[in-house]
C-alpha cells in the first residue's frame, strides 16, 4: 500500500460498503443531535417504524433555540417550548441520552462533546450541524449533516458519502501578540475564499497549530466549513491525550493505554499526497477583523476594506451596501454598538479567560451591549469557581447561560437592524444576528477591546 | 421521494453569488418539527421589508416571472447544513437548481429530497441569465436521463454530471436510506469487528 494521509486511513477503516461509481456506506462512531435538526429526522424513524440502530452511539443536546436567561423557568416562545419539548420525548421515546436544559453536562453540542471526552482521536463523528467539524481537532473525521442523514444515522449508524479530496493548509511559525487561534482561520479563509474548500476535507499542520491548545485547535477546525471544506483536522500529540485524560467518558485504566497506542500511530504518511496544499505563515497574520457579509471578507484590523467596482463585482457591492460601509476606508475606530462572545467557535473556558485578563479592572464603553455566553453549564462553572464571572460584571459584561444564542438569532438574542456586533462567532451572514444586523467576525480578544472602547480597535495597542 | 425525469420550465434568476442557507430560510423560522411549509418564508428577508410588506424588487415578488427552476450564482447554498434550505427551495415550487457551484451539504440535502442540483460552467451560467435578461420566458429543459440543460430559444445546451447512483435515485424515487436499511445486516457484521 502506498502513503496515505490522516484522512484516508480513518476514512478507509470506517467504510462497510462501496456503490460502483457511487458513495460509500460509512460507518459514523459517534453522533451528536439536538433539537433544531432531528426532529424530522425521528418522524421518519416512527413513520417507517423502526428504531435507533445503536442508542449507545447517539448523545443529545438542547442548544440551538434555548434561552439563555432562567433556564429554570418553562421556554416562553411556544414553537421552542415545542421544539425542545420534541427532543425530550424522542430522545424518552428512542432510549436516546439527553443532556438537556437543568443537566450538568448541557451546551453547545460542539463544547460537550470534547470536555466530556466523548470526542476522541480516529473516529467517525457526525452531527446536523456544518460546525461538527469542529471534532477534527482531535484528529478524527467529523462533518456536519443533512436531516435526512440525521435519519439515516439513527437508522442504520452509517451515511452515505463520497470520499472528498483532501488538502494539507500548513502555517509555520509563531503567532505574534494580540493573535490568536480565531486571526489563523479567519486570516486562511480571507486567502482561500468562502468557496476555496468546497469538495475538500482539511488537515491542518505546521508549527503555528501545533504549538496551539485544543480548545485554540477547535476554533481552527469549527470554521473549516466557512471555507466550504466539510471538515478539518489536526493530528493527535501529546496536547490532544492530555487535554482527553481523565474526562468523563475517555478510557481508563488499560482501555486508556490500548487506544492511546492506536492514537499515537494516527499521523499522515511521510510521503502521502494531498490534492491541494497551502503554506501560510504565522508571522504574516495580524488580529483579524470581517468588512462584509460571508467569512471570507475578513482583513488584518490596520488594513483597509478593498475598493469596489459596483458592474464587476455585485456580491462585494451588495454586502457593503448591508454594512453600510466604504470600499477603500479603515475598520479602526468605526463605532459599535454590541459585543457577543460566544459559540461554538468561543465560548469555551480559555476564551473567557482570554476576555477577562483583557477587562479585568476596565470598564465597557457606555453605549456598548456586551454579552458573554458561556458553551456549556462546565465552562459556566468553572468561570465561576475562578471568578471570571465577577471580573465580567465588574466591566459591565453580562454573563447568560449556556445556547448558541445570537450566533444564529435563533432566539431570543438578537442584534437590533443596522446595529454593529463584534462577535466570536463564525457567520456573518446577512440577518444572521437577526434582521438587518451587522456583524463583524473577530478573536475574543478583538471582540473584548472593542467592548472596551466602543469602537474597532487593534487589541495590541491594549496589551503591555 | 418524488420521481424526477424531465423538466421544461421558465427559471427564476438570482444573478447572486455566495447565497448562504441563511439567506435561502433564516434560523428564526427553524423552530416546526415537520418538513412541510418552509416555502413560505424561501428568502423571507430579501423577500419582504422590515415591516413585512414584500419587496417589490425582489425577484420572486415579480409577477411576471415564474417557473420551476432556479437559477443562482456560484456557491449557492454554503454556510448552515439546515435541510430546511432544501425543503424550503422545493416547497416553493422549484423542482431544479442551477449553479455553476454547490456548497458540499446543501448538494446532498437537495439531493435527499428530490430537488436536482444542476452544475453547469461559468460560461454557461452567463448565457443562461443573459438569455433570461433578453426574455424572462426562456424556456430551459432539463433532462436527467442525457444529462443535458438547453436554452429553448437558442438551443444551446450543456451536458452535466451527476452520479449514476445519484441518478437512478431520483429517477426512481429512492432514498439513500432504502439503501442503507438494505444494508443493515453487513452494517451489523462491521459493527461487530470494530472496538470504538
Amino acid at each position: 500500500m502506498g502513503a496515505k494521509t490522516l484522512f484516508d486511513k480513518i476514512w478507509d477503516t470506517h467504510v462497510v460498503h462501496s456503490i460502483k461509481d457511487g458513495p460509500q456506506v460509512v460507518y459514523i462512531d459517534r453522533h451528536f443531535i439536538h433539537e433544531v435538526t432531528s426532529p424530522q429526522a425521528f418522524a421518519g424513524l416512527k413513520k417507517r417504524g423502526i428504531g435507533v440502530f445503536n442508542t449507545s452511539k447517539t448523545i443529545a443536546t438542547a442548544d440551538h433555540n434555548v434561552p439563555t436567561k432562567d433556564q429554570h423557568l418553562p421556554i416562553k416562545d411556544a414553537l421552542s417550548r415545542h421544539q425542545v419539548n420534541t427532543l425530550i420525548n424522542n430522545c424518552d421515546e428512542f432510549g436516546v441520552e439527553l443532556y438537556g436544559l437543568g443537566h450538568p453536562y448541557q451546551g453547545i453540542v460542539h463544547v460537550i462533546g470534547p470536555e466530556l471526552g466523548i470526542t476522541q482521536p480516529g473516529m467517525t463523528i457526525v452531527c446536523g450541524d456544518s460546525h461538527t467539524s469542529t471534532h477534527g481537532a482531535f484528529g478524527n473525521i467529523a462533518f456536519g449533516i443533512g436531516t435526512s442523514e440525521v435519519e439515516q444515522v439513527l437508522a442504520t449508524q452509517c451515511v452515505l458519502q463520497r470520499k472528498p479530496k483532501t488538502m494539507k493548509i500548513q502555517v509555520d511559525g509563531k503567532l505574534k501578540q494580540g493573535v490568536v487561534s480565531k486571526d489563523i482561520i479567519l486570516y486562511v479563509i480571507s486567502q482561500i475564499s468562502t468557496s476555496g474548500g468546497t469538495g475538500y476535507f482539511v488537515e491542518f499542520c505546521g508549527s503555528a497549530i501545533e504549538s496551539l491548545s485544543m480548545e485554540a485547535r477547535m476554533t481552527i477546525c469549527n470554521m473549516s466549513i466557512e471555507m466550504g471544506a466539510r471538515g478539518g483536522m489536526i493530528a493527535p500529540d501529546e496536547t490532544t491525550f492530555e487535554y482527553i485524560k481523565g474526562r468523563e467518558f475517555a478510557p481508563n485504566g488499560t482501555d486508556w493505554d490500548k487506544k492511546l497506542a492506536h492514537w499515537k500511530a494516527l499521523k499522515t504518511d511521510k510521503d502521502a499526497v494531498f490534492d491541494t496544499e497551502y503554506h501560510f505563515n504565522a508571522v504574516d497574520i495580524e488580529p483579524m477583523i470581517t468588512y462584509g457579509t460571508n467569512p471570507g471578507m475578513g482583513i488584518g484590523i490596520t488594513e483597509s476594506v478593498p475598493a469596489i467596482n459596483p458592474t464587476s463585482d455585485p456580491s462585494l457591492t451588495k454586502a457593503l451596501d448591508y454594512m453600510d460601509l466604504q470600499g477603500g476606508g479603515q475598520l479602526l475606530g468605526k463605532k459599535i454598538d454590541y459585543v457577543f462572545i460566544g459559540s461554538c467557535t468561543n465560548s469555551r473556558i480559555e476564551d473567557l479567560r482570554m476576555v477577562a485578563d483583557l477587562v479585568k479592572g476596565k470598564q465597557k464603553a457606555d453605549h456598548v451591549n456586551a454579552m458573554i455566553i458561556p458553551g456549556s453549564k462546565q465552562v459556566e462553572k468553572q468561570a465561576m469557581e475562578e471568578g471570571i464571572d465577577q471580573i465580567l460584571a465588574g466591566a459591565g459584561f453580562e454573563l447568560r447561560q449556556p445556547g448558541c444564542s445570537a450566533c444564529l438569532g435563533m432566539n431570543e438574542d438578537k442584534v437590533p437592524t443596522g446595529k454593529y456586533c463584534v462577535s466570536t462567532s463564525n457567520r456573518n451572514f446577512e440577518g444572521r444576528q437577526g434582521p438587518g444586523a451587522r456583524t463583524m467576525l473577530a478573536s475574543p480578544l478583538t471582540a473584548a477591546a472593542a467592548a472596551i472602547t466602543g469602537h474597532i480597535t487593534d487589541v495590541r495597542k491594549m496589551l503591555n | 421521494m418524488e420521481k424526477f425525469k424531465k423538466l421544461i420550465s421558465t427559471a427564476v434568476a438570482l444573478s447572486l453569488q455566495d447565497v448562504d442557507t441563511d439567506q435561502i430560510i433564516p434560523a428564526r423560522f427553524l423552530k416546526a418539527t415537520t418538513r412541510e411549509g418552509f416555502g413560505d418564508n424561501l428568502f423571507r428577508d430579501w423577500r419582504y421589508n422590515a415591516n413585512d410588506e414584500p419587496n417589490s424588487d425582489f425577484i420572486l415578488n415579480q409577477s411576471e416571472v415564474g417557473g420551476e427552476i432556479l437559477v443562482a450564482g456560484k456557491n449557492f447554498g454554503c454556510g448552515s447544513s439546515r435541510e430546511h434550505a432544501a425543503w424550503a427551495i422545493y416547497d416553493y415550487g422549484f423542482k431544479v437548481v442551477i449553479s455553476s457551484f454547490f456548497a458540499d451539504i446543501f448538494k446532498n440535502n437537495a439531493l435527499n429530497n428530490g430537488l436536482l442540483p444542476v452544475q453547469i460552467s461559468d460560461e454557461f451560467l452567463l448565457k443562461i441569465f443573459a438569455a433570461i435578461e433578453v426574455d424572462n420566458k426562456t424556456q430551459l429543459e432539463v433532462d436527467l436521463e442525457n444529462e443535458q440543460i438547453t436554452i429553448i430559444q437558442t438551443r444551446e445546451s450543456e451536458n452535466f454530471d451527476i452520479n449514476p447512483y445519484k441518478k437512478y435515485c431520483l429517477q426512481e424515487g429512492y432514498d439513500d436510506i432504502d439503501f442503507l436499511i438494505s444494508k443493515r445486516e453487513e452494517i451489523e457484521a462491521f459493527e461487530n469487528t470494530i472496538s470504538i
